[in-house]
C-alpha cells in the first residue's frame, strides 16, 4: 500500500526539482501550424449522401435535441424522387445538435455519417443551420456498423407448412405468428411510415403496428378498417407493396407488415367489438354490381356513411375473385365469411345469384337507386388466340380456379401445362400440384409453366415463385406458346413453344419477338391459360353503354372520385386505370369511389332542396 | 453600526468550482455564516428525461457532470439494464471499467489543478490540464468525442476498442505514473502545502457519517467505504485493489487520499487491460429504440465517482419513456451540509480552498 509517512511533513527542497521543466519542450500544439490528427470515430458535422437518402425522417425522430428538420434540398442538391421515398432531406441546426450520433445509428440507408470536421465560425446565428451534403467535402468520421446497431435487422421467421406436407392438401400454408412472434416483429417497426406511400389504400401502418406491439389488437383492427374494409383478407393475399417500400429493405429484412395484419385480425373472432363509427341513415340508396373487393369496400364505406347499400352478385358466393379465384391454401373460406359478415353487419344487403341484365335490368337500377357502382372486375379469361385452344382440355385459369374452389373439381390430368408467369399462373400451377397429389399421390405427375418473361422480369411475386419451385413446379421462362399439338385421336399431346427474343419494344410496350428457329415441345395432356382477364359489359343496354368512355388502354374512364362519364354511375376495381390488378388497389379505389358517391349524393340532396 | 457584512462568491468566480453562488456573512475576514445558492445550472434534466425515449437520454445524461461524464452514462445504463434484467457481455464490463477509471484520472487531474490553484500554485494546474488532455485524446479516439462521450449505453458500450488503443492507453498510464513523482515533489510532498492544508476544515468520522459524506471526504476520516468494493459493478469484482484511507479528516488528508486514488486508478486500468477477454461481443442486443419499453419497476443503480457515491434512481411504468429519474449526486450533501458548516469560523482566504478540498461539482447539485 502507498506510504503515507512520506507525505506527513513534506519537504522544502523537493518542489525545486520542478525547475527541470524549464528546459523541456512544451507539449502544446501550435494550431493551425501544427495539425492534430483527428480520430477515425470523430463525431463532427454531418455528411449526408442526398441521392442515397430516402427522406424517411428516422434521424429527425430519434434526435434527442430536435436539431433535425426535414426540408427540400433542391437549392443545394436537386433530388430525383423515386417510388417509396420522400423528397425531403434532413437539415441540421448546429445550435441544437449534441453530436451524439444516434441519427447515424438509426439511418436505414446508411446515407448519414458524421465527419471529422467540427470547426465553423460565423457571426450570423442562422449560418449554423444547413443541409448536410456531399458537396461540403467533409472527411467521414463516425459511421454505423451492422454488428452494433439499435435497429433490429433480422425478421421473425413465419412458421409455414413444409413443401412435402402442403402439396398434398389445400390447408393454409402460412401458420401465422403467435403472440410473442408478432410482438417481436412489431417491435422492429421504426414508425417512419414510408410504407404508407406504397400501399394503394394508404393504410395507417405505423399506428396499427404500434397497437399490435402494445397488445391492443382491437385498436389495431380499428386503424385497419379506417382504410381497408377487408384487412384479414389483405393479411393473407395482399401483394404487400408496403413491404417493398419498408426502409429495412436497405439494411436487413423488410418488416412483415402483411403477416402482422393477419395476426391482429386473426385474434378477433368477429369485428363486432371494434368500435366503428357509423353515421345516421341518409335515406339514400346505392346499388353495387359485383361483390369483389372493390364492391365490398365501396359498400362498407357507404354503409358507414349512412347510405343504404345493395350488392348484386351473379354467382352463388360473394367475394368476386377472392371467393372464386384465390385458392384455399392462400385464403380459407372462413376468413372470407368473417369479413363479409362484418360488412353485412354494417347493414349492407348482398343479393346472391342475381345477375344484372338478366334478373334485374341495369336501367331499372339507374331508376330505383340514387347511384350505381360498377365493381364487376375482369371476370372472364382472356384468350391468346392459340392455335388449337378451342379443344375442351384447354381451359381458362379463372374458370379452372372457380371449378376447384367452388364446384369441388378434383379430376386432373397427369401432365399439365400452365401458360403465364403471373401470380394467377402460380395459383393455378400450385393448385394443380395439390390435385395431382390427391388424385395420383403425386406419382408420375408433372406441372410446368411457360411464360414469355424470363426470371428477371417474371411478374409473379418472389414468394409465389419460390413456393411453386419448392412444390415441384417446372418453369420454362422465356418461351412463348405457339400451338397445341394433338395426337392421332385428337387428344392433346403437348404445346409447341418458341424461344423469346424480347418481350418489350424500345418504348417499354408489350411487343414480344421470337427466335422462330428455336422451337421445343412441352408434353402434357391439359393446358391452362393464365395470361390475363377481361370484362364483359353486355348487361348494359347499348344506348347507355355508348355514353361510357374508355381510356386508350381499354379501362373505364373515371374522374378522381371514380365517377364515370355517366352521371351517378361510378366504377372501381380492375375496371379503372388506378387498378394494379390486385385486391388492395381495388379496395382502395372502392373506398375512393365511396367517398365520391357520398359527395355526389350530398350534392344531389342539396339540389333537391 | 453593523459588525458583519455580506459577501457573495460566485456564480462567476475563479474560486468557485462551477456556476454556483455562495452567500457569506463575514465579520472582519472571518466567516460567521455560509449559505449555498444553487440554481444557476438547473437544466431540468430529470424532468426532460421523462419526455424522452430511453435511448435519447444518452445525449442528456453525460452533461450532468462535466469533469466525469461517464459515471452518469454507466449508472443510467445499469439502471435500465437492471429493470430489463439484461446482463452485459464480459468484454463490455472491462471496457466500462477502463472508461470509468480513465475518466476518474481526468477528473482528479482537473481537481488537482483547481485545488493547487486555490492555494496559489498555478504550475500544477498547467501540468494537470496538459496531462488530462492526453487522456481526452484517448477518449476521443475510443468514443469519437472529447468530453461528452455518449459511449456507454444500455446493453454495454457503443463500439469495440479501436485497433492498438490499449497500447496507447498503457503508455499513457506509464507516463502518468512517472509524472506522479513530479506531482508529488512539486505539490503533495511540498512542506508548504502540508503546512497550509493541515488542520483546515477538519471533519471527524462521526460527523462525516452523520452528514452523509461519501468518497474521499469519508475515506479521509478512516472509513474505507467505496461502491466499487461494497457493491461491485462492471469488472471491479475481478480486479484487485485497496481503498486508500487517512485518519486526519482535514483538507490535507482529503488531498492525499485523492492522490492515492489516482494511483489506484492507473493500476486498475493496467489490470483491466490485462484481464480483459481479447475478443467477444461488447453489446447485448437491445430493442428497437422507438419501441424500447422497459418493464414496470423501480431501481437504484450507483457507481463510485471521484466525489463519492453517484446514483440514478429510476422508475418505469412499463412504457417507452422513464416515469421518473432522480440523480443522486455526491456533491449535494457535500455542499449543503458539510461545506456550509465547515466554512463557518474559517478565514475568507480559505473559502475556495475548503470548497475545492470537498471537490464540489455544482452541475451535480443542480442537474
Amino acid at each position: 500500500m502507498m506510504d503515507k509517512k512520506e507525505y506527513e511533513n513534506g519537504s522544502l527542497l523537493k518542489p525545486l526539482s520542478s525547475v527541470k521543466y524549464l528546459f523541456k519542450k512544451p507539449h502544446t500544439l501550435q494550431y493551425p501550424k501544427e495539425e492534430k490528427p483527428v480520430p477515425e470515430r470523430y463525431r463532427g458535422f454531418h455528411i449526408n449522401d442526398i441521392d442515397k437518402c430516402i427522406g424517411c425522417g428516422n434521424c429527425r425522430d430519434i434526435c434527442p435535441c430536435a436539431a433535425i428538420t426535414m426540408v427540400d434540398p433542391s437549392p443545394i442538391h436537386p433530388v430525383e424522387v423515386k417510388e417509396g421515398t420522400n423528397p425531403l432531406r434532413p437539415q441540421i441546426d448546429y445550435g441544437r445538435c449534441s453530436y451524439c450520433g444516434l441519427c447515424v445509428e438509426v439511418c436505414p440507408t446508411g446515407s448519414l455519417q458524421l465527419s471529422k470536421d467540427l470547426i465553423y465560425t460565423s457571426t450570423d446565428g442562422d449560418a449554423f443551420v444547413w443541409i448536410p451534403a456531399k458537396e461540403q467535402n467533409r472527411e467521414p468520421g463516425f459511421t454505423q456498423t451492422d454488428e452494433i446497431t439499435p435497429l433490429m435487422l433480422e425478421k421473425v421467421e413465419m412458421p409455414e407448412l413444409e413443401p412435402d406436407v402442403r402439396k398434398k392438401t389445400f390447408e393454409e400454408i402460412i401458420l401465422g405468428f403467435n403472440e410473442e412472434q408478432a410482438r417481436k416483429e412489431a417491435m422492429r417497426c421504426l414508425g417512419c411510415g414510408v410504407c404508407m406511400q406504397g400501399c394503394p389504400a394508404h393504410m395507417k401502418i405505423p399506428e396499427y403496428i404500434q397497437a399490435i406491439f402494445d397488445g391492443d389488437n382491437k385498436l389495431s383492427v380499428k386503424y385497419m378498417l379506417e382504410d381497408n374494409a377487408l384487412p384479414g383478407i389483405c393479411g393473407r393475399i395482399c401483394t404487400h407493396n408496403c413491404q417493398d417500400d419498408c426502409v429495412y429493405n436497405y439494411r436487413g429484412d423488410a418488416l412483415q407488415i402483411m403477416w402482422l395484419k393477419r395476426f391482429a385480425t386473426d385474434q378477433l373472432e368477429t369485428y363486432k367489438d371494434v368500435e366503428v363509427e357509423k353515421m345516421p341513415p341518409t335515406g339514400k340508396k346505392v346499388a353495387i354490381i359485383g361483390s369483389g373487393p372493390s364492391g365490398l369496400s365501396a359498400a362498407y364505406y357507404l354503409a358507414t356513411m349512412g347510405h343504404s347499400v345493395t350488392i348484386f352478385e351473379k354467382r352463388p358466393r360473394a367475394g368476386g375473385a377472392l371467393g372464386l379465384g384465390i385458392p384455399l391454401y392462400r385464403l380459407p373460406i372462413y376468413e372470407l365469411d368473417k369479413e363479409i359478415n362484418h360488412i353485412k353487419s354494417m347493414g349492407v344487403e348482398i343479393k346472391l345469384n342475381t345477375e344484372v341484365g338478366k334478373d334485374v335490368k341495369f336501367e331499372d337500377l339507374l331508376k330505383d337507386y340514387d347511384a350505381v357502382y360498377l365493381g364487376i372486375g375482369l371476370s372472364y379469361g382472356r384468350s391468346i388466340h392459340l392455335k388449337g385452344e378451342e379443344h375442351p382440355d384447354v381451359i381458362q385459369a379463372i374458370d379452372f380456379l372457380r371449378q376447384v374452389k367452388v364446384e369441388g373439381r378434383r379430376n386432373i390430368a397427369k401432365r399439365v401445362i400452365v401458360i403465364g408467369g403471373g401470380n394467377v399462373a402460380m395459383d393455378v400451377a400450385r393448385t394443380v400440384v395439390r390435385l395431382q397429389h390427391i388424385s395420383y399421390g403425386g406419382v408420375d405427375t408433372m406441372v410446368q409453366t411457360v411464360s414469355l418473361e424470363d426470371w428477371d422480369i417474371m411478374p409473379a411475386s418472389k414468394e409465389e415463385i419460390e413456393g411453386a419451385l419448392e412444390e415441384g413446379v417446372i418453369f420454362n421462362p422465356g418461351w412463348g406458346p405457339k400451338q397445341v399439338i394433338f395426337d392421332e385421336n385428337g387428344k392433346i399431346k403437348g404445346l409447341e413453344v418458341v424461344k423469346v427474343k424480347s418481350v418489350f419494344d424500345e418504348n417499354h410496350r408489350f411487343h414480344p419477338t421470337f427466335f422462330e428457329d428455336q422451337v421445343k415441345v412441352l408434353e402434357g395432356e391439359f393446358i391452362i391459360e393464365a395470361v390475363g382477364q377481361m370484362y364483359d359489359f353486355s348487361f348494359i343496354p347499348k344506348e347507355i353503354f355508348e355514353k361510357l368512355k374508355f381510356t386508350p388502354r381499354r379501362r373505364v374512364q373515371v374522374d378522381e372520385y371514380g365517377e364515370t362519364t355517366i352521371p351517378g354511375v361510378f366504377a372501381g376495381g380492375d375496371l379503372v386505370p388506378t387498378s394494379k390488378g390486385n385486391a388492395i388497389s381495388a379496395i382502395a379505389n372502392g373506398h375512393r369511389a365511396a367517398i365520391g358517391i357520398d359527395r355526389y349524393l350530398q350534392e344531389k340532396s342539396r339540389r333537391e332542396k | 453600526m453593523n459588525k458583519s457584512y455580506e459577501l457573495f462568491i460566485g456564480p462567476n468566480h475563479p474560486g468557485i468550482p462551477g456556476n454556483f453562488s455562495l452567500h457569506l456573512e463575514l465579520e472582519g475576514d472571518t466567516i460567521v455564516s455560509a449559505k449555498g445558492d444553487p440554481g444557476y445550472l438547473h437544466r431540468a434534466f430529470e424532468k426532460l428525461m421523462e419526455y424522452r425515449l430511453y435511448i435519447q437520454n444518452l445525449a442528456l445524461i453525460p452533461r450532468i457532470c462535466v469533469p466525469e461524464p461517464d459515471i452518469n452514462e454507466t449508472a443510467y445504463s445499469m439502471a435500465v439494464e437492471d429493470l430489463m434484467g439484461v446482463e452485459i457481455p464480459e468484454r463490455a464490463k472491462y471496457i466500462r471499467t477502463i472508461v470509468l477509471e480513465l475518466a476518474r484520472v481526468t477528473a482528479y487531474l482537473l481537481w488537482m489543478g483547481g485545488y493547487a490553484g486555490s492555494l496559489g500554485l498555478y504550475t500544477l494546474g498547467q501540468w494537470a490540464t496538459g496531462d488530462r488532455d492526453y487522456a481526452i485524446d484517448l477518449f476521443s479516439e475510443l468514443t469519437g468525442a472529447r468530453v461528452y462521450h455518449m459511449y456507454v449505453w444500455p446493453g454495454g458500450v457503443r463500439r469495440d476498442l479501436p485497433q492498438g488503443w490499449t497500447d496507447e492507453l498503457l503508455s499513457y498510464v506509464k507516463y502518468m505514473k512517472d509524472k506522479l513523482i513530479d506531482y508529488d515533489n512539486l505539490f503533495f510532498k511540498n512542506a508548504m502545502f502540508a503546512h497550509r492544508a493541515k488542520g483546515v476544515a477538519k471533519v471527524t468520522k462521526e460527523q462525516a457519517l452523520e452528514w452523509g459524506a461519501t468518497g474521499p471526504i469519508l475515506k479521509a476520516t478512516g472509513v474505507a467505504q467505496d461502491v466499487r468494493k461494497d457493491d461491485p459493478y462492471a469488472a471491479y469484482p475481478y480486479l484487485d485493489f485497496e481503498i486508500p484511507t487517512m485518519e486526519e479528516g482535514d483538507s490535507w488528508a482529503r488531498a492525499i487520499v485523492r492522490r492515492f486514488e489516482l494511483e489506484t486508478s492507473l493500476n486498475l486500468i493496467e489490470q483491466a487491460v490485462k484481464k480483459m477477454p481479447k475478443s467477444g461481443p461488447v453489446w447485448t442486443k437491445m430493442p428497437n429504440p422507438f419501441k424500447w419499453y422497459v418493464p414496470e419497476g423501480e431501481t437504484y443503480a450507483k457507481v463510485e465517482s471521484t466525489r463519492g457515491e453517484h446514483g440514478f434512481y429510476m422508475v418505469s411504468d412499463g412504457t417507452g419513456r422513464p416515469y421518473r429519474v432522480s440523480v443522486r449526486g455526491a456533491s449535494m450533501p457535500h455542499m449543503f451540509t458539510i461545506a456550509e458548516k465547515l466554512l463557518v469560523g474559517s478565514r475568507l482566504a480559505d473559502a475556495s480552498h475548503i470548497l475545492l478540498s470537498l471537490d464540489i461539482c455544482p452541475p451535480e447539485i443542480d442537474r
